[in-house]
């Protein structure tokens, strides 16, 4: 590949400026969003959370940390924060337990498997509103899909939106449809890994495919537990259930529904309350931060690299 | 039998019947295919009877929705629910603003990630290191931190209602840098020695040889990143209030409550609608977005 004028080969060693500028000008504008969009708003949300400031108005008072003693001392917090956590557990938890079991299903040579697996992971490519939408309408206590089933078994449905408990499982076995398909298929790439003689020599000495399973081939997932385990509880309590959350209940019925990643939309944009918004959003930052890091710290002794 | 697992397990498609197992083993075997296939209906059947569900409600008149006990098949396939979508919210502006924005915010994305990947391999720099650190610790910051702060930036700057300011805030790669980063680091060095001896810059070198040779990578972080924009929905929610700038996602929920009752056949062809263009990207790609995201996965 010759051109006719020749242009000399960067020489990156003698002049270090060019190199330099060759840098910045490749790396440079990913990095200035990340500043701009990314790292200064984390540094800005924390002074944001020390005023008292409605989104709109132009003045803010500096009241330091009164908008998180206001926080611990609200009456809702005790419910959200149960709330959050409780949908978490449940979402993360069935999330990693379905995917893996889904994914075992999905490993076996089975006929019509390709379908399922198309079927398990497809929802994880949809909107989480018009997933939401969708289940509204298979969750409606008249004409629902829900309803009419345990209406042929002869059995009442709850009315889903309107009871706090009834409303929290709606959204979490939502969120368990939208996201299980995810975690299933990146365990049963990792499986689809597994080195095969090691599962051979499992079998010749006499090894019960459930011990083969539990002793062999779960240790050999650690590293893809320990990334999954990380990367659903973040999706989990930062924004993942949002869009179903927004889409379905609104947070309600009487804050049933409202984790903090709701909570700060719902101080913030719709209450007005920026400053305290901020606040949870802080909060809700650290939890995560803490959470992450005893994750990787304590996964890390256990985990198996190969 | 590993030889015929193998072949098989990778493309998934014809089960390769299982010969030479022990005798005492088969009984055994049988039953549990038993179990697998109960196991696969059930799965299939819950994955796929919500979305079927809300297909046929989407062709049905309002008088079969609102009927008790719940008909499953429409008398005849009703358009009228989709001519409603039209004709009730701007659904054309929204179609229209979410392929902009997913175009631009995903293309944009890639070509960010793959220059700051290049320059992270290929070009010396003394705190390449600490650039790394700083693309990859963004991954750690959830979007509502940031949700204040830049939305207060965006309407200062008098973004809102704009397509830059639903794509801008978002356009940093820091999962497709970290990709791009890794799959380049495996790329020949002779390659680059020739192109470098051929006269090429950087620039020609990262789009003429470094891509191309990328291609898998690029185009599975490409889809990856299409799916993301298309579903976006907080952010185009809190920075567009004027329904012709809404994106999809965003626009539907105009549908829920237009008149005091939701209209589920209409709100249930919308949802058809917005499914629709993402899921057929899904059916053709399914096997390049699966890497995609099983590369972010098993990368470290």
């Amino acid at each position: 590949m010759t051109t006719l004028h020749q242009v000399p080969a960067p020489r990156t060693r003698k002049l270090p400026w060019r190199s330099w500028g060759t840098f910045l000008l490749l790396a440079g504008p990913n990095v200035a969003l990340l500043v701009v969009f990314v790292y200064k708003p984390l540094v800005q949300n924390v002074q944001y959370s020390l005023l008292h400031w409605n989104l709109g108005s132009d003045t803010a008072t500096y009241v330091g940390l009164q908008n998180y003693v206001n926080y611990f001392t609200n009456p809702k917090t005790p419910t959200v924060l149960l709330t959050t956590l409780v949908f978490a557990v449940v979402t993360v938890g069935g999330c990693m337990a379905l995917g893996l079991a889904l994914a075992r299903l999905l490993d076996r040579n089975l006929r019509g498997r390709t379908f399922v697996r198309a079927a398990v992971f497809a929802p994880y490519v949809l909107s989480g509103v018009a997933v939401g939408m969708c289940w509204l309408f298979v969750f409606d206590p008249q004409y629902g899909l829900v309803s009419g089933l345990l209406r042929a078994v002869g059995i009442g449905s709850p009315n889903w939106y309107n009871d706090p408990d009834w409303a929290l499982a709606m959204v979490c076995v939502v969120y368990l449809w939208k996201y299980v398909g995810y975690v299933a298929i990146i365990y049963l790439a990792a499986l689809q890994s597994v080195p095969h003689d090691i599962l051979e020599a499992a079998q010749i000495d006499g090894a019960s495919p459930l011990r083969t399973f539990w002793s062999i081939v779960f240790p050999l997932l650690s590293p893809t537990t320990f990334f999954l385990g990380v990367t659903v509880f973040i999706e989990s309590n930062a924004g993942g259930s949002f869009d179903i959350i927004r889409a379905m209940t609104k947070g309600g019925p009487l804050e049933g529904t409202t984790t903090m990643v709701y909570q700060v939309y719902q101080e913030a944009f719709v209450d007005g309350s920026a400053g305290y918004a901020s606040a949870i959003a802080t909060l809700l930052f650290l939890a995560l931060l803490v959470v992450t890091v005893v994750q990787m710290v304590v996964v890390e002794r256990k985990v198996h690299y190969r | 039998m590993s030889v015929q697992e193998k072949a098989t397990s990778g493309s998934g498609r014809i089960p390769a019947p299982r010969s030479g197992d022990g005798g005492p083993a088969r009984p055994r075997r049988r039953r549990v295919d038993v179990l697998g296939y109960a196991g696969l209906v059930v799965a299939g059947l819950v994955m796929v009877v919500p979305m079927l569900w809300m297909l046929l409600a989407s062709f049905k008149q309002r008088n079969e929705i609102y009927t008790i006990p719940s008909q499953w098949l429409p008398h005849a396939l009703q358009w009228q629910n989709y001519a409603d979508v039209f004709a009730t919210v701007p659904f054309a502006h929204f179609l229209l603003n979410s392929v902009i924005t997913t175009v631009a915010g995903a293309g944009l994305k890639v070509v960010l990630g793959l220059m700051c990947a290049y320059a992270l391999v290929f070009v010396e720099f003394p705190a390449k290191r600490l650039v790394f650190l700083v693309v990859l610790a963004a991954l750690m910051v959830p979007p509502q931190v940031t949700l204040i702060p830049n939305y207060t930036l965006i309407a200062q700057i008098g973004w809102l209602n704009s397509y830059q300011g639903i794509v801008l805030p978002g356009l940093a790669s820091s999962l497709g840098t970290f990709l791009f980063r890794q799959h380049f680091q495996t790329l020949p060095a002779s390659v680059l020695e020739a192109a470098t001896l051929d006269g090429a810059g950087h620039w020609r070198r990262l789009w003429q040889f470094v891509v191309p040779l990328s291609a898998p990578t690029v185009s599975a972080v490409a889809l990856v990143s299409v799916v993301g924009e298309w579903n976006q929905y907080l952010w185009p929610l809190l920075v567009t209030d004027r329904s012709e700038m809404m994106t999809l996602p965003v626009g539907l929920t105009l549908l829920q409550n237009n008149d005091g009752i939701t209209n589920w056949g209409v709100l249930m062809a919308g949802t058809v609608l917005v499914m629709l263009p993402i899921l057929l990207v899904f059916l053709f790609f399914q096997r390049r977005l699966v890497a995609g995201l099983a590369a972010g996965a098993l990368a470290n």
